[in-house]
């Protein structure tokens, strides 16, 4: 890592906000020796509790969020928020527009709100948001949140890096709970009905809880039943295996609460707050918390490798003359892209068996 | 088309930015009381579709709130909008602002607004580096950002 970088992570340790923000621009830029910095932060990490929240534009996202900022900083704690916004798919221009509605805590520099756009790269804002995630913990905000618009797959791996992920269902949603249902409603460890006080809200919070007790049971995102029983059953016996028996069921123990809110009023904040807290505890209490760590930091390897591999073959294309060239004889029907994928790995796959990845593993088994 | 134009359509979106997953960073701030945000609802839209970030800050914000924004965000462009007169006393309390933050210095400042003529030169010493009146042209401006985005 060079002097500048360096001097701007001790900045950052320090608590100096400008540094916080300049290495959150350093990892979103991917600016060269940024992975030397992330890699510095991550013995300083794993303090804070992440928050994702996720819903359909207009659901009061950041007006919610806007509250739980102001709420945690009544109760003395520091909070990070990262807001993401869709960009333009023509210019790759945003305007990020979250920070409007974050009024509440504006002028208190212990709210750092910092606005992302989703900037077209390849799965890479997850990364991205990911590692802006870990500079926040290791300046040492206790609580951070990620807001951003569910709209798909990749909103779905953003919030995945929360330990803890609430989605917003606005009143009236009651079809669109229908088309949701095999997306981002199965994420949720917390479900808010925002807008409370609009008609409908009861109907919606209905429909949520009919979802969820038809998906207990079935066993699929399961819970109320099934957890009941295991619950009762370990309660009897006082064997030595009840460990064991509780950990493989942790993840189906877990039955979302349905949290009504107003948000332009703070109204339910206090709940919504208390039911993030006991989703945290369950995840500690359980055992979850270690295993849903674990399943990140995989991913995030996964993440890693798929993206430097790729980085990899694309200097590899460039150098060649682009994929332009290659794609212009598919086009005139000399070859097809498969071929060429081949082509282009063979000599990657021979080189992968002497890649050495026991010994990597063996490193840290001992 | 020819073949150059060609390419240019088909670059990846952040080539608009400068370099590689580089994406030139504005804020734009409304300070004050006054509340005409016409304009600057037009020059945010105007940065984005020019392949910008644009972080709008909303109506009637304290200088402290825009350097707040400005640092967190950390932004290339400050585009500070004012249209009530207030200037002289706005401005140079936003730029004491980021000098504690230590932004003033690779901060790019611009004001647009209503701003005379004998109390630029003025606000050009406070470290602001363009200052757009009405009737100038939004490719001029973007123009500007283009060129003058600190390169950091």
């Amino acid at each position: 890592m060079n002097a500048d970088d360096q001097d701007l992570l001790d900045a950052l340790l320090e608590g100096h906000h400008r540094a916080l923000a300049r290495i959150i621009s350093k990892i979103e830029n991917r600016a060269p020796g940024y992975r030397d910095l992330v890699s510095e932060l991550y013995a300083h990490t794993g303090n804070a509790d992440v928050i994702g929240i996720t819903g359909s534009p207009g659901a009061g996202k950041s007006t919610l969020v806007d509250k739980l900022a102001e709420t945690y900083r009544e109760r003395g704690e520091t909070v990070g928020i990262i807001a993401i916004d869709p960009s333009s798919p023509f210019t790759g221009g945003a305007v990020l527009g979250d920070r409007i509605r974050m009024a509440s805590t504006i002028g208190d520099m212990d709210v750092f709100v910092r606005s992302m756009s989703a900037r077209g790269t390849l799965g890479g804002l997850s990364t991205a948001t990911a590692d802006a995630v870990k500079a926040m913990d290791a300046f040492g905000k206790d609580k951070i949140i990620i807001e951003t618009v569910g709209a798909g797959q990749n909103e779905v791996d953003i919030v995945r890096t929360a330990d803890t992920v609430a989605v917003l269902v606005p009143p009236g949603s009651g079809d669109s709970v229908q088309t949701l249902k095999a997306g981002i409603l199965e994420i949720a460890d917390v479900f808010v009905v925002n807008k409370a006080d609009r008609d409908g809200a009861d109907r919606t919070v209905q429909e949520l809880q009919e979802m969820l007790h038809i998906g207990a049971d079935v066993g699929f995102g399961g819970s109320g039943h099934h957890g009941a029983d295991a619950m009762a059953g370990t309660d009897g016996d006082s064997t030595d295996d009840t460990d064991t028996e509780t950990d493989s069921n942790d993840l189906d123990d877990w039955m979302p609460p349905i949290v009504e809110t107003v948000a332009t009023k703070g109204t339910g904040v206090d709940t919504f707050i208390d039911e993030l807290a006991a989703h945290k505890s369950f995840l500690v209490d359980s055992g979850t918390h270690a295993k849903k760590v674990r399943q990140r930091y995989a991913e995030e390897i996964r993440t890693l490798l798929r993206e430097d591999i790729n980085a990899l073959l694309e200097d590899e294309l460039e150098s060649a003359g682009g994929v332009d060239e290659l794609a212009e004889a598919v086009r005139m029907g000399e070859t097809n892209p498969y071929a060429i994928a081949d082509d282009v790995l063979t000599p990657v796959e021979d080189c992968l068996s002497e890649a050495d990845i026991e010994a990597v593993q063996a490193e840290f088994d001992s | 088309m020819s073949s150059e134009q060609d390419e240019e359509s088909q670059s990846q979106p952040q080539s608009h930015g400068q370099g590689e997953g580089r994406s030139i960073r504005c804020l734009v701030a409304k300070v004050g009381l006054d509340g005409h945000d016409r304009g600057a609802h037009v020059i945010s839209r105007a940065f984005r579709d020019a392949g910008f970030e644009v972080i709008y800050s909303g109506l009637h914000k304290a200088p402290d709130e825009i350097v707040q924004a400005a640092v967190q965000e950390d932004v290339d462009v400050l585009g500070i909008s004012i249209l009530s007169g207030a200037h002289d006393t706005l401005v140079p309390k936003i730029m004491s602002g980021l000098e504690e933050y230590g932004a003033r210095e690779d901060t790019l400042v611009l004001v647009g607004g209503v701003i005379p003529e004998e109390d630029r030169p003025e606000l050009k010493e406070e470290g602001v580096a363009a200052i757009f009146g009405p009737g100038t042209s939004i490719e001029e401006t973007i123009e500007f950002v283009r060129e003058n985005a600190p390169e950091r």
